[in-house]
């Protein structure tokens, strides 16, 4: 049967298929959908979403010391956070396969950086699988678990935005009866003391060596015939660029891509006159392949930055010169915006009138950085709001400066808050943490994590309480408060940021989002009333606009929060229906 | 035959993600080989939205460049104009007729332009113009939209009308299904 699947779906059809029993992830775009789709087997797999990819790795590699299939998926920062299991399990090897999925971001769409994890599978000295479609994702999955057993190393399948998020069509089959191993007890291997360290290294170079060999003949490392000179090395989605741009090349197709096949390399150079190596961001192939003495035109004309296309490679290699001119006027961006009710949005407000400097994080609530909020000051990975917050605070200690304020969301916090804010109790830092807490992982398409109460097999759990959690490490100020009563949230963050000791603010209120399909009662302006005075546009809600000098509300897009119906210095803003259900108060 | 590309574009929210997902599959059930691609993540939060699809006998590449898209659908009239350096000379834009402000403009800190309609057509020979919020609400609902423009695309392309039929009814939910089904009749029935 066919079906046309994206590249991560084909991935979770893949792990089902290849009898996964173990599958774990941190939500992460474009990574995501790969847990929600393996969810979909739940009968089949055990799924978790781990508290993040360092946990999600360990879990992964601890199913496999049982000697059953696991899976661990996360998009390119989060292997950053589990760098450290990978290395360990370079080692340890696999009993039952395992594979862990990356998909990175070229052209951070959804990202911080543009780092390419093919990089690590060289570091850490492991197998790299890069499919250019959904069936190669699909397929390499599974062929990922088999390589893992073989040579007893976990396996690195490495997808990019454009296969993760792209559909193709995929052949269906059903699942495979993979025989259990079961535990067994392996000192030698799994006991990472310096001595088997030490043993394990000498095993990892000599996998190494015969994965080379294995890759010499991996059929999906392939010659393609062409009518040309010219040769084109290319692995991952930048192969389908290129098959568009060079259809009359001979073709060398990388999909294990780590350790690269040299004997096939050096056979394809001497097929061919002029050898193209066609790869997006880093020249991982080039490097490698400039290494074997083979002279290649690579990263000196295609782009490093950036995503690739047909278009943009044509250009970059100057096969089309034409770009047409338009004749068009200033096209206004249009950049995303936190949305209407959201319960962000008063507490960025309140920061942005308190002038002190935000440390931001990993969400949505980045989005407050943009204008007319204009408030957070930074934004590095996950959890550096805290500790970045306690590092300005020490290094401006004792001179004359506006206090700060790190902001974190409630699954951020989870996954790499907590420490930062235990070091920020010892240390005697003073800031004031903002948990956003709007009950699940938003920017990602709302999943649940350790606060929300449910796992990803949609199972009750026990719901670690964030206000009980502060309190363990140290906390002594710990506050819950409604972010839509605007007043009291600016009250009490200005009252804690002048406190010489660390406090926390938890905000209570739910992603607007979360509850789908509801009719509010929207906020409406009467215009008799209102003198265009614009307060309400310094919130940034989507659904406030002004039309010449007159606001409006689009009562379309309004669940009225009643922010601005508070904020309104002339009381010009109402609910429509005063009885009405806004988001402010749901009835259930 | 050669690879046909589709451009689906507008803003975030409009059901555009829907749109391309019913295109894709007519193109499959239809027995070309397909590919369509998106972004997701930042682009659920009112950002711009523009999704690929492609079909024909053998299709590599799931997305496009600059001067590449035989059709360019846009659910919102600036992000036409946003787009249209996609479009090949020969190509088409289908164009609804449906102003969204971005941010920045209903926070009065930038300008939507002037007369985007005559813009596109001073730009392009090929421009199709659909009053989309009107057929929509007609229909039955203005989250309809989507579907009446695919209504209208369907009328550019050569699959049978029972294709689209039977994709929308598989990927609309029953409760929705009646309102969409004529959102399609009420797009696929205007005169071009």
């Amino acid at each position: 049967m066919k079906a046309l699947l994206s590249g991560n779906e084909a991935v979770a059809r893949g792990a089902w298929e290849g009898g996964v029993k173990v599958a774990t992830a941190y939500p992460g775009t474009p990574s995501t959908e790969i847990l929600e789709e393996i969810a979909k087997y739940k009968k089949d797999i055990y799924c978790e979403w781990s508290t993040n990819e360092k946990v999600a790795l360990e879990v992964a590699l601890g199913a496999s010391y049982a000697g059953v299939r696991a899976l661990t998926a996360m998009k390119h920062v989060g292997l950053n956070v589990a760098a450290d299991p990978l290395f360990s399990a370079s080692y340890i090897g696999a009993t039952g396969g395992l594979v862990i999925v990356s998909c990175d971001d070229p052209g951070m769409h959804s990202s911080q950086n543009e780092q390419d994890n093919r990089h690590y599978a060289r570091s850490a000295k492991i197998p790299l699988l890069e499919p250019s479609d959904s069936q190669e994702a699909k397929d390499f999955a599974i062929l990922g678990f088999e390589i893992s057993e073989e040579f007893d190393t976990p396996v690195l399948l490495r997808l990019t935005t454009r296969i993760s998020h792209s559909k193709s069509i995929v052949e269906l089959n059903v699942r495979r009866d993979i025989p259990i191993k079961g535990y067994k007890k392996d000192f030698s291997k799994r006991v990472l003391l310096p001595a088997v360290a030490r043993e394990r290294h000498v095993f990892v170079e000599e996998r190494l060596r015969r994965l080379k060999e294995f890759a010499e003949n991996f059929p999906f490392n392939r010659i393609e015939e062409g009518k040309s000179e010219i040769g084109v090395i290319a692995s991952g989605v930048a192969y389908q660029y290129a098959k568009e741009v060079f259809p009359d090349a001979w073709f060398l197709k990388l999909s294990f891509s780590y350790p690269l096949p040299e004997n096939l390399i050096k056979k394809f150079a001497s097929l061919v006159k002029k050898i193209y190596i066609v790869e997006e961001n880093d020249p991982f192939l080039e490097t490698e392949i400039r290494a074997m003495g083979i002279k290649v035109i690579g990263k000196e004309k295609i782009p490093q930055i950036g995503e690739l296309n047909p278009t943009i490679l044509r250009r970059s290699l100057g096969f089309e010169k034409k770009k047409k001119i338009y004749d068009l006027p200033h096209i206004p961006k249009r950049p995303p915006a936190l949305c209407p009710g959201c319960p962000h949005t008063p507490v960025y407000y309140a920061l942005s009138r308190l002038k002190v400097i935000v440390t931001g994080d990993i969400g949505c609530y980045t989005l407050g950085a943009l204008p007319p909020l204009n408030t957070t000051d930074s934004c590095a990975e996950m959890g550096a709001s805290i500790s970045n917050a306690l590092g300005l605070e020490k290094a401006l200690h004792g001179m004359e400066h506006p206090k700060v304020v790190a902001v974190i969301g409630d699954s951020t916090f989870l996954h790499s808050g907590i420490t930062p804010l235990i070091d920020m109790v010892y240390n005697k830092g003073t800031s004031t943490v903002i948990i956003l807490d709007n009950s699940t992982t938003a920017m990602t398409g709302h999943q649940d994590h350790p606060g929300t109460g449910r796992t990803l097999m949609g199972e009750e759990t026990t719901k670690i309480s964030l206000e009980r959690l502060c309190k363990a490490i140290g906390i002594k100020h710990t506050y819950v408060i409604d972010p839509y009563d605007v007043k009291q949230t600016k009250e009490i963050i200005n009252r804690e940021i002048h406190r010489p000791e660390p406090s926390v603010i938890i905000t209570n209120r739910p992603c607007v989002l979360l509850f789908r399909g509801k009719k509010w009662t929207p906020a409406i302006i009467n215009q008799e009333l209102c003198t265009g005075c614009k307060l309400c546009l310094k919130l940034g809600c989507p659904a406030i606009s002004l039309r010449g000098d007159k606001l409006f509300i689009d009562e379309f897009l309004c669940s009225g929060c009643e922010v601005c119906i508070e904020m309104c210095p002339l009381k010009a803003i109402k609910l429509k229906d005063p009885q009405g259900e806004t988001v402010k108060n749901p009835k259930s | 035959m050669q690879t046909e590309s589709i451009i689906i574009c507008g803003v975030g929210g409009q059901g555009i993600l829907l749109a391309s997902d019913i295109l894709a599959e007519v193109c499959l059930e239809a027995g070309y080989d397909v590919k369509k691609s998106e972004v997701h993540g930042m682009s659920q939060r009112g950002g711009d939205v523009i999704s690929t699809v492609r079909y024909g006998k053998k299709v590599y590449s799931p997305i496009i460049g600059e001067n590449s898209a035989d059709i360019i659908l846009a659910l919102e009239k600036l992000e036409a104009l946003r787009n249209i350096s996609y479009l090949k000379d020969s190509g088409k834009i289908i164009v609804n007729d449906y102003r969204w402000d971005p941010l920045p403009v209903a926070s009065g800190l930038d300008s939507y332009p002037e007369n985007v309609i005559e813009v596109l057509k001073s730009n392009v020979k090929n421009v199709y113009v659909v009053n989309g919020a009107e057929l929509a609400e007609k229909a039955g609902s203005l989250r309809t939209m989507n579907v009446v423009l695919l209504g209208t695309l369907s009328l550019f392309l050569d699959f049978p009308k029972e294709i689209w039929i039977k994709v929308i009814e598989k990927k609309i939910p029953s409760k929705y299904l009646e309102i969409n089904l004529e959102a399609f009749e009420k797009g696929r029935d205007i005169k071009i």
